[in-house]
């Protein structure tokens, strides 16, 4: 062994250690409490979500990473209220919450503004949903605008941006509603790496400057590390909590900590993580584990 | 011309010179095969049209005959040695011309002949119009919110979607009679046969399209704290509205397919009417200028609400390229 030894993981820097500690005295934004799922179809039942119990603190930034299938989607659905618990409850503040509320705001996967509004129609929809007049939600809007740094494509129309834009109209759309936490599914991950990046430090920022809480789904650990103070990791069938990781990194944030041991040693971590849940992050239906690739014997390519 | 060449490769992009070009096509090439079917005599002209009756004593001008049967008249007349039928070769009386509906056409809008309650083409048009208008504006009062209200509401939907689908499937000119019975003979039962034949198609189409709108922007909005009438007006509408307006496009047209049923009941009245009169006095050249008249404005219509609706509905042709 050639290669130097990379720490443990879970030994915290004293600066991420005192942050933490920090992190840990203030209240609960949002608390999930034995909340599981069952999915009843015709015949057999999906277990999705099997008592998940977790607590994010305020303005922390909670990342949930799991193999494909595991209910990632399906437990940030109930978190937004779009989906119901089979038991357990969501709870913002204390108060148990019932269906979709301003109080938590959901940016998708997919590109969801509302394409019959410019982009700050758009931003001002859920202010104007908070009873707010039209001349304040677009002053406000405006400066959620400059907040992602789009206030000159206020006028613009969401066809006319590209996926970049789009997303962090999403992102401020959701913010301007004043939300207490900020739900995020995979919102990055449509566009390309250099795209992805920019949009990690442009929220980051935002995170920084303003009082929101965020809970993070992603399929990519190096994006999880990067972003999170905890991260939530699930295992599949049923979905369960595997293990919460205090993420070893200090704050801000730059590219450059990727490159870093703890950084590194998070990583192997996780990714040993996922292996042992049977199969990489691609779907894993029951017989995917010994998939062989069939004989190809159409194709002769005879080099002579 | 690589525009043209590609508008044939499917789902080819043509550019605006080509598009222009098969425009106007669309038009010449019919009218160019009526024309010559009815100005080349080798192309057609089956009959022949007599200017002489010559000796044969059943023949009278202006009859139109078969070809062998007037050539067997000629030679009959040969033989007796009386005096031989004239006759110009034509189309039969149920093809006039491009000329004649020409004039046939300009005729209707210079001039009234004082035959029946509808004068003129253009007053039975008037009439038919106001017939399609009021059922179908009474058709879209009812069916557009009720159809709206069936795609949000499921609860609803399966209240009122399986009766509307058995009416659906009455054919409308079943209930004629009944119309007539209740309303009277005048204008009231021939609206009602346009709602009748609208309405229940109107209400499935409409709910379907409501259904259709992406689910992941009402799940948006409601994450945004919008719920109730302000869900429905807010989202729901704005964004089935393009789709609503081409159902609204397609369904008129429809509208106009009852106009015959209805302008036939109680007293016949409109385009209708007007066409089987002209038809059985055998004046083609007037039935076609009527069937012109209604599909130029037909066309017309259609045309000016695309125009329209693009340029409403901007944000919707963009997306969908
Ligand atoms: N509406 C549904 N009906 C039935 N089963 C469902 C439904 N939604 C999700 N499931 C099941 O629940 C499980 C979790 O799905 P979920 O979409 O939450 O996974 P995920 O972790 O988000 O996966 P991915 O990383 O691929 O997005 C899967 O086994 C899926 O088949
Ligand atoms: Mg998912």
């Amino acid at each position: 062994m050639t290669e130097h030894q990379l720490p443990d993981y879970r030994t915290l820097p004293a600066d991420v250690a005192e942050r933490m500690d920090q992190i840990r005295q203030r209240e609960y934004v949002l608390e999930i409490d034995h909340v599981g799922k069952v999915f009843a179809q015709k015949r057999h039942q999906t277990v999705a979500l099997e008592d998940i119990e977790f607590g994010v603190h305020r303005r922390e930034f909670v990342c949930v990473v799991g193999p494909s299938g595991c209910g990632k989607s399906t437990l940030i659905r109930i978190l937004a209220g779009l989906e119901e618990t089979t038991t357990g409850r969501i709870l913002v503040d204390g108060k148990p919450v019932n269906g979709p509320g301003p109080d938590r705001g959901m940016v998708f996967q997919k590109y969801t503004l509302f394409p019959w509004l410019d982009v700050c129609r758009n931003v001002m929809f859920g202010i104007e949903m908070g009873g707010t007049e039209r001349a304040e939600a677009r002053r406000q809007a405006m400066q959620w605008l400059q907040v992602v740094g789009l206030e000159q494509f206020a006028a613009s129309f969401p066809h006319q941006l590209s996926g970049g834009m789009q997303q962090r109209v999403a992102i401020a759309r959701a913010l301007a509603a004043r939300p207490r936490v900020l739900l995020m599914d995979e919102s990055f991950s449509a566009l390309d790496a250099q795209t992805r990046l920019k949009m990690q430090n442009y929220l980051m920022e935002i995170w920084r400057k303003i009082d929101i809480t965020i809970v993070f789904i992603t399929h990519d650990l190096d994006e999880a590390i990067y972003l999170a103070d905890r991260i939530l990791v699930l295992k599949p069938r049923p979905g369960r909590v595997e293990e919460v990781i205090e993420v070893p990194l200090s704050r801000p944030r730059r590219a450059a900590q990727m490159m870093s041991d703890e950084f590194l040693a998070t990583k192997a971590h996780l990714e040993g993580l996922i292996r042992s849940f049977g199969g990489n992050t691609e779907e894993t239906d029951e017989g995917a584990d010994d998939f062989t690739m069939p004989l190809l014997t159409l194709v002769t390519d005879k080099a002579e | 011309m690589q525009g043209l060449a590609a508008s044939w490769r499917l789902y080819g992009r043509t550019d605006g010179v080509s598009r222009g070009v098969f425009g106007v096509l669309a038009v010449l090439l019919p009218l160019l095969a009526w024309s010559a079917v009815s100005y080349l005599p080798f192309v057609w002209h089956p009959q022949v049209l007599i200017t002489d009756p010559g000796g044969e004593d059943y023949l009278e001008s202006g009859m139109r005959m078969n070809r062998a049967d007037f050539s067997r008249a000629v030679t009959e007349m040969q033989a007796k040695n009386e005096p031989v039928p004239q006759g110009i070769a034509a189309n039969p009386v149920y093809l006039p011309s491009p000329g004649e509906v020409l004039t046939a056409f300009v005729h209707a809008f210079t001039s009234s002949a004082p035959t029946g309650a509808e004068h003129s083409i253009t007053q039975a048009f008037g009439h038919s119009i106001q017939i399609i208008f009021w059922g179908f504006l009474i058709s879209s009062l009812i069916g557009v919110p009720l159809g709206v209200m069936c795609g949000a509401l499921p609860g609803l939907a399966r209240l009122v979607e399986p009766s509307v689908d058995f009416f659906r499937y009455l054919p409308a000119p079943a209930f004629g009679a009944l119309a007539v019975a209740i309303l009277g003979i005048y204008d009231a039962p021939k609206i009602a046969i346009i709602v009748i034949g609208t309405l229940f198609q109107q209400i499935l189409v409409i709910a379907n399209t409501t259904r259709k709108l992406d689910f992941a922007l009402i799940e948006a909005s409601r994450t945004l704290g919008a719920k109730g009438l302000k869900l429905l007006f807010r989202v729901v509408i704005p964004g089935i509205l393009p789709d609503i307006y081409r159902d609204q496009r397609i369904l008129l047209g429809w509208a106009w397919t009852y106009l015959i049923v209805a302008e036939l009941i109680g007293t016949s009245s409109g385009i209708t009417w007007f066409i089987t009169q002209q038809a059985r006095y055998q004046h083609f050249d007037n039935v076609y200028a009527a069937m012109a008249i209604i599909g130029i404005a037909g066309l017309g219509t259609d045309m000016v609400l695309g125009l329209l609706g693009r340029r409403f509905f901007a944000w919707k042709r963009e997306i969908d390229g």
